[in-house]
C-alpha cells in the first residue's frame, strides 16, 4: 500500500464479506483504500468509492433493497451525482440498482442455483474509467459467486441502454439468465459502474486469473487522474 | 390498524421460484399449469383511518416494499 496512491473508499454494510478483499486488491494495485462503515453520515475525501460484495442485511426483501437506505448511501448518491467514480461489485451492483444509480435490477438466477465459478466475459467498451486497461472485445476470466445475478431490464429500456452503449461487460457463455448476457453496466454519464463478477478475486495468477486487476487498475488510474471529491 | 401488502412478480417476468414450485407440485401429482411466488407483508400501523393508511402504504411500496421494475403490489386495509 503506497500512501501516495489515490484514496478509494470501500464501504462495509452489515453482511458485506468482500470488503477486505476489495481493499486488499486496491492496495495491491497502488491505491490507498479507506474503509467506511455504512452508518457513517459523511464520506471522507476520496477519488472513488467501491461498494463490495456480500449479503448486506441478509439480502432480506430484495438484494440491496435495505442497504440503499444506509446513511452512507445518501453520501454515495450525492457523490455519484457530483460526477464521482463509483464501482459496485456483486451485492454492490445490486445496491446501486436498487438506489436508482444504475439501470435494471438483479433477480434470482434462472437455474435457481447459486453459481460459483470462473466465467469468461466480453469487454464491450474500453472507453470507461473501469475498463481503460482492457483491449476492445477482450475476453476476461473473472469469478462469479451469486444466487441473484440475473440482470433484468424491460425490452425498451434494454434497447435504450444498448443504443447509449451502457452495457460494458457481457457473459461470453450462459451464466445466470441475464437479459442480453449483461454482466456489467454503467450509468448514462459513465461514472458509475456495477458488475456481478468479482474482479477483486482475480488480481493475481495464484488466484487462477489476474484479469480482474485490469478492471480495478483502470479504476485506480482514473482515480489518480482526478481530484478527490468531498461531498456533504 | 392491521394492514397487508401483497407483492407479486409482474406478468411476463420470469419467476424461476414459481417454476420450481410448479414443478414440485406436478411431481406430487397435482395438475398445475403455472405457479408464481410473491411476498406478503403484514403491518401494524399507527394510522387510524383507512385512507391515511392506504396513502402511507403506497409510499412504503414505492420506496421499499416493491421494485416497480419487476413487481406489482396490492394493499389490503380494513374498511373503517
Amino acid at each position: 500500500m503506497r500512501a501516495s496512491g489515490p484514496r478509494i473508499a470501500v464501504l462495509t454494510f452489515p453482511g458485506s464479506n468482500d470488503d477486505r478483499d476489495a481493499a486488499w486488491a486496491l492496495g495491491a494495485l497502488g491505491a490507498e483504500p479507506v474503509p467506511v462503515w455504512h452508518a457513517e453520515t459523511d464520506l471522507p475525501e476520496v477519488a472513488a468509492v467501491v461498494l463490495p460484495g456480500g449479503f448486506s442485511y441478509g439480502d432480506y426483501l430484495r438484494c440491496g433493497a435495505i442497504a440503499r437506505f444506509a446513511p452512507a448511501m445518501s453520501c454515495v448518491v450525492e457523490y455519484a451525482d457530483a460526477g464521482g467514480l463509483v464501482l459496485g461489485i456483486c451485492n454492490g451492483f445490486q445496491i446501486l440498482c436498487e438506489a436508482g444509480l444504475l439501470p435494471g435490477v438483479l433477480r434470482p438466477n434462472d437455474s435457481l442455483a447459486f453459481v460459483c465459478r470462473d466465467v469468461p466475459l466480453t469487454v464491450e467498451r474500453v472507453d470507461t474509467p473501469f475498463t481503460s486497461r482492457c483491449e476492445p472485445d477482450q475476453t476476461l476470466t473473472i469469478p462469479v459467486k451469486h444466487g441473484e445475478g440475473l440482470w433484468y431490464a424491460d425490452p425498451d429500456q434494454y434497447d435504450e441502454l444498448e443504443a447509449r452503449r451502457q452495457i460494458v461487460l457481457r457473459y461470453a457463455e450462459p451464466c445466470n439468465g441475464s437479459i442480453g448476457g449483461v454482466a456489467g453496466v454503467v450509468n448514462e454519464t459513465g461514472n458509475v459502474m456495477g458488475l456481478m463478477p468479482h474482479p477483486e478475486h482475480a488480481v493475481d495468477p495464484l488466484l487462477g486469473s489476474a484479469d480482474g486487476a485490469l478492471v480495478l487498475a483502470s479504476l485506480v488510474d482514473a482515480a489518480r487522474d482526478r481530484a478527490p471529491l468531498l461531498v456533504g | 390498524m392491521r394492514a397487508t401488502v401483497v407483492v407479486r412478480p409482474k406478468a411476463g417476468i420470469l419467476d424461476p421460484q414459481g417454476q420450481a414450485v410448479a414443478g414440485s407440485l406436478r411431481q406430487l401429482g397435482f395438475h398445475v399449469d403455472e405457479a408464481r411466488v410473491g411476498r406478503v407483508v403484514d403491518l401494524d400501523l399507527d394510522a387510524t383511518d383507512a385512507a391515511t393508511a392506504r396513502a402511507e402504504l403506497e409510499r412504503m411500496c414505492e420506496q421499499l416494499l416493491a421494485n416497480p421494475l419487476i413487481e406489482s403490489f396490492e394493499i389490503e386495509v380494513p374498511s373503517t
